[in-house]
């Protein structure tokens, strides 16, 4: 059903559950879960079954008070069921010794949930330290650990947590639940505390950490963009986590199962789309670059070459820093270090979306597009507009 | 007075020494049993009232009268004297363990736990090292408070200063009755600051620099 969808609007999604991503996560099944507390008359979690695929990323979302928490938090036993079976992979692990379970399964909570009294590097090596690991391997494997995250190993290992901003915290959060290499992920609103461009950044960050590693991630949030943006698959839920839809997110905005899904995915269905394609998806222009500590003069004489008013400067790993324009360039004699802070950059896997609230945000008619550590190109409004009017265009004819 | 000082200086050094003593072992013993009535009680509400209704209460009851009622079952010397003294100096420290491990981040908790920590290492790797700035201020009010407490204990013969405070103050009018009261006082005010001044340190040591204020 899912593939129709997508040819239907275009195609232009690229489906990371594909066969090339390596897959690492084994698969979790839920088999008639419950949850009832006492003096409740309804379950909390009402007989819920659930299949989630090895190596996909799914969604739970619903509003608060639906159970989805509850039911995330009966995966790692956080919430003992009253009823039914849980099974990873094929084993069933329902009346397994609950602290041996969950080192098995990174869990992430909002803020990150690090230990205020304990280093990054600590804190990170917390799961490792409980399977008996020698204190090399841990140090090693926290190192790797703070590269796969974005954070320089030598500055921020020995640093404590209330060193860091909110989305560095939330960063040191997502490694410390990988330390020990887990097959499942579960994360309960883990960007729900920071600012959206600093959300959008962690988003995207995790898209690549999941191309990488290919976990099988339960993701809770109430934020339906963001289910739109990383899952494979997404769980509408309604109170009692009843499963009302379990689908793909192009089959979940073009055909809602119910008025009630339909309510949830908000009016602007038709823009949601616009959370389906990607800044890879679309046309990039290529700008001119430019290395610190070049000539400038030479800079500005190619740029104006092609046309260009702009240049893009990196730094020496090849990371955009700063976007002067040719009359800024032409007043110093070599291209400046400087690191514009406000610089607007997405990634290839951010959403048109994403693209844009960045350039408002940034007050910027474009952004810098990255790969892993280069750059990819630079996006314009322009084409944001024009993908919308294609997708308009696309759901009225 | 300075005659005085000097005649008796190995008596006073001491009695000083036994003062600190009994304050710094009776101060330990109530610690550790402070936090371990507290880590049975933090998480239950009911529980949490018990231990910091005792503690507001006890604090009540004065200590003279106490160390008299100590004296039918105990008799005079050194039990009396450690039993009140312990008891008063586990009360701050009781109140302030419940406050602090109440005061631990809950969604901190539950993150140890989510990673697989057991209960009991949740306990002793995160809740009490985050509420033990709390409770280290417990200690410090307590040290202070039997401090003063321990100088009455002499009145049940226990060891310390307060036997130059009584025995000046039974004598007074007479031969260097004054000087052995002051003695006794200022020496135990001094000895309260060092003391107080050390548990600051020990706060420096103890503290990780993530939360140290």
């Amino acid at each position: 059903m899912s593939d129709t969808i997508a040819a239907a609007t275009g195609d232009t999604v690229e489906q990371p559950a594909g066969t090339e991503r390596q897959v690492s996560g084994v698969s979790i099944r839920l088999e008639g879960v419950t949850k009832s507390y006492p003096g409740q008359g309804k379950p909390a979690v009402d007989a819920v079954d659930l299949d989630i695929p090895a190596g996909q990323m799914v969604m739970f979302v619903g509003p608060s008070g639906c159970g989805k928490t509850t039911l995330l938090k009966m995966l790692n036993r956080l919430v003992e069921p009253t009823s039914g079976k849980i099974f990873l992979g094929d084993e069933d692990v329902t009346g397994q010794d609950a602290d041996q379970l969950r080192r098995r399964i990174g869990y992430v909570i909002q803020a990150g949930g690090l230990f205020p009294h304990m280093t990054v590097a600590t804190n990170i090596g917390l799961v490792p330290g409980m399977l008996k690991w020698d204190r090399k391997r841990i140090a090693a494997r926290v190192d790797e650990l703070l590269e796969l995250v974005g954070l320089d190993p030598e500055v921020y290992r020995d640093r404590y947590p209330r060193e860091l901003s909110g989305g560095q915290q939330q960063r040191v959060g997502v490694a410390r639940a990988l330390a020990a290499d887990p097959p499942v992920l579960l994360m309960d609103e883990p960007f729900g505390a920071v600012d959206p461009i600093t959300r959008q950044r962690l988003q995207d960050e995790l898209l690549r950490i999941q191309e990488e590693l290919g976990k099988t991630i339960v993701f809770v949030t109430h934020d339906f963009d963001e289910a739109v943006k990383l899952g494979d698959r997404i769980v509408v839920f309604d109170v009692g986590a009843r499963v009302v839809q379990y689908d793909t997110p192009e089959a979940i905005l073009a055909d809602p199962a119910e008025e009630y899904v339909a309510d949830f995915v908000g009016a602007g269905a038709t823009l949601k789309q616009l959370t389906l394609t990607r800044v890879g998806d679309v046309e990039l222009l290529s700008p001119q670059l430019a290395r610190v500590g070049e000539d400038a003069a030479e800079v500005v004489r190619r740029a104006s070459a092609a046309g260009e008013k702009y240049v893009v400067v990196t730094d020496r790993k090849g990371r955009p820093i700063s976007w002067p324009s040719l009359a800024e360039l032409s007043r110093v004699a070599t291209v400046p270090d400087t690191v514009d802070e406000k610089l607007p950059v997405v990634g290839l896997r951010s959403t048109l979306n994403d693209a844009l609230d960045t350039m408002l945000a940034a007050s910027q008619g474009g952004v810098v597009v990255t790969g892993r550590d280069d750059v990819a190109g630079v996006m314009v409004v322009e084409t944001v507009m024009a993908a919308i009017q294609r997708t308009r265009d696309e759901v009225e004819g | 007075m300075w005659e005085y000082l000097v005649d008796r200086r190995g008596l006073i050094a001491f009695q000083a020494f036994q003062h600190v003593s009994l304050v710094v072992q009776c101060v330990l013993l109530a610690t550790v049993i402070a936090i371990g009535l507290a880590v049975l009680a933090y998480r239950s509400p009911r529980l949490t009232g018990l231990a910091n209704g005792l503690s507001a209460i006890g604090l009540t009851i004065p200590s003279f009268a106490l160390l008299g009622i100590l004296l039918a079952p105990f008799g005079f010397g050194i039990t009396p004297a450690v039993l009140a003294v312990t008891f008063y100096a586990a009360l701050p420290i009781l109140r302030n363990a419940v406050v602090g491990l109440a005061g631990v981040d809950r969604s901190l908790v539950e993150s140890a736990r989510g990673i697989g920590m057991s209960r009991l290492s949740t306990l002793w790797r995160i809740e009490l090292p985050l509420a033990w700035p709390v409770i280290l201020a417990g200690i410090r009010v307590s040290t202070q408070m039997v401090m003063g407490i321990a100088a009455i204990a002499a009145y049940v013969l226990g060891p310390g200063l307060g036997s130059f405070i009584f025995s000046g103050l039974s004598r007074l009018g007479g031969a260097n009755a004054l000087n052995a009261t002051l003695v006794g006082t200022i020496a135990i005010v001094l000895l309260a600051l060092v003391l107080d001044v050390v548990l600051v340190l020990v706060g420096r040591l103890t503290t990780s620099r993530g939360i140290r204020v």
